[in-house]
């Protein structure tokens, strides 16, 4: 079996679906960064059968809307110390800042470079995002 | 500080208010003849306008204030390239309010957003026109004495026209009011403005122009816009599909009121403005005064308003 390390500090992301760890270390831009960072595709799990995991070593400071965005099932756990100090239970973020772009061509942001992308929660349900300039659904 | 920039900005209380301020301004013009003077109203027109514009500039003319701005983005810096942001910050130093028209949906919240002053969103691309909203509410409330338990018809160009997305949120607010909507496919009213609000969407039905007229109270009648379309084949294919003629309105209602929040191209046959039901030119008239109430409000102070 393949052994990884684990870390004594930094961030476990766990319960990532099977094959998303790739999209999630690209979107929150991890390949930018310093530290050392380890996916780990299609481990067993209990609950999903196949997950895959992302261990990143000295850092705080993640997205967690954007996470929340893209798989509100992910756990996310910090580590100091080698033990688990907290866990974090995502859920849809009521606002997200330049995780969704707009596609409307006709909307302002579009047109000028520097104005963030917001979207706003519409419908929770449905995880359906407008923007908050033309109210353009995401999707 | 208040800003104007989507029709459910203010309660119903306030629109209420709204109405009856204009009504008495109607009925007392020299009353305001002061009301604004020493302000100045920024007019910031990147898109044409003739009614929404001279309405504004003529409403605080009338109540002793000043107006400056431009009619014409080419006119502008925004032809230098300079943004919303920039120019509302720079609009900010020189007038006490502003109203902005843009073609680009939501300029009018980057505008808000970076602003010192009120700002009235005068329309945004095909998204959003308030201030014609209250201009149409003032004028169905004169003629049906309520804004609740009607049915409203809209016609047209219902995917772009800003004028109907705002009248449609609006009337969504208050009870009993159920809609016919009357448009080609390809311009048929965008999901998010009847599913803005799911009370809405229990009373939405769909019909064609004849078959539907002679249940409405109000027929709410748009132009098909050439300026929002990006192919011009689509446009010229499209403007003619929905025309209001005489023949068609001897399927209506004695008491309907036929509303456009103009310019009419020819979507309005003009022997139907002989008709005692058309009242876009009343319409028209009540901009100025409901725009006088609206100016009056935002510059009042937060105390007061």
């Amino acid at each position: 079996m393949l052994s990884i390390d684990s870390i004594t500090h930094g961030v476990v992301l766990d319960h990532i679906a099977a094959g998303r760890g790739m999209s999630i270390f690209h979107l929150l831009k991890l390949d930018e960064v310093d530290s050392t960072v380890a996916i780990i595709k299609n481990v067993k799990s209990g609950r999903l059968g196949r997950k895959d995991m992302i261990k990143i070593e000295d850092r705080f400071d993640l997205d967690l809307d954007a996470l929340g965005y893209i798989d509100a099932n992910i756990t996310v756990n910090i580590i100091e110390d080698g033990q688990i100090k907290k866990k974090h239970n995502l859920s849809l973020p009521s606002r997200l800042t330049n995780v969704i772009i707009c596609k409307n061509p006709r909307c302002i942001t579009s047109a000028e470079q520097g104005l963030e992308h917001e979207f706003v929660l519409f419908d929770k349900e449905n995880k359906i995002y407008r923007c908050l300039y033309c109210e353009q659904e995401n999707g | 500080m208040r800003h104007l920039l989507d029709p459910t900005d203010f309660s119903i209380n306030e629109t209420g208010e709204l109405i009856r301020r204009a009504e008495e301004i109607i009925a007392n013009p020299s009353a305001v003849a002061d009301a604004c003077r020493g302000k100045i109203l920024a007019t910031l027109f990147f898109e044409p306008s003739t009614r929404t514009r001279l309405s504004f500039e003529s409403a605080m003319i009338s109540m002793g204030g000043h107006v400056i701005g431009f009619a014409g983005a080419e006119l502008s810096s925004a032809a230098k390239g300079e943004s919303v942001a920039d120019t509302i910050r720079m609009v900010s130093c020189y007038a006490d309010i502003c109203v902005m028209r843009h073609p680009k949906e939501g300029a009018a919240l980057v505008a808000a957003k970076n602003s010192s002053i009120p700002v009235i969103n005068a329309g945004d691309g095909g998204h959003q026109h308030p201030s014609q909203t209250l201009t149409d509410l003032m004028t169905i409330h004169s003629l049906k004495k309520r804004l609740n338990g009607l049915t409203v018809g809209f016609c047209g160009d219902l995917k772009f026209g800003r004028t109907v997305h705002s009248l449609f949120r609006a009337l969504t607010l208050y009870p009993d009011n159920r809609f016919i909507l009357v448009s080609p496919r390809e311009l048929q009213m965008p999901e998010y403005v009847y599913r803005a609000d799911s009370r809405a969407i229990a009373c939405v039905e769909f019909g064609n122009l004849e078959d539907v007229i002679g249940k409405m109270d109000i027929l709410y009648m748009t132009r098909v816009q050439r300026e929002r379309f990006f192919n011009e084949a689509d446009y010229v294919r499209l403007k003619d599909s929905y025309i209001l003629t005489k023949e068609k309105l001897d399927h209506a209602k004695p008491d309907l009121a036929v509303l456009h929040p103009l310019p009419r191209v020819n979507e309005i046959a003009v022997e139907v403005d002989k008709d005692d039901r058309a009242k876009y030119f009343e319409q028209a008239r009540n901009g100025k005064f409901i725009r006088m109430a609206l100016i009056e409000k935002l510059l009042k102070p937060e105390t007061e308003a």
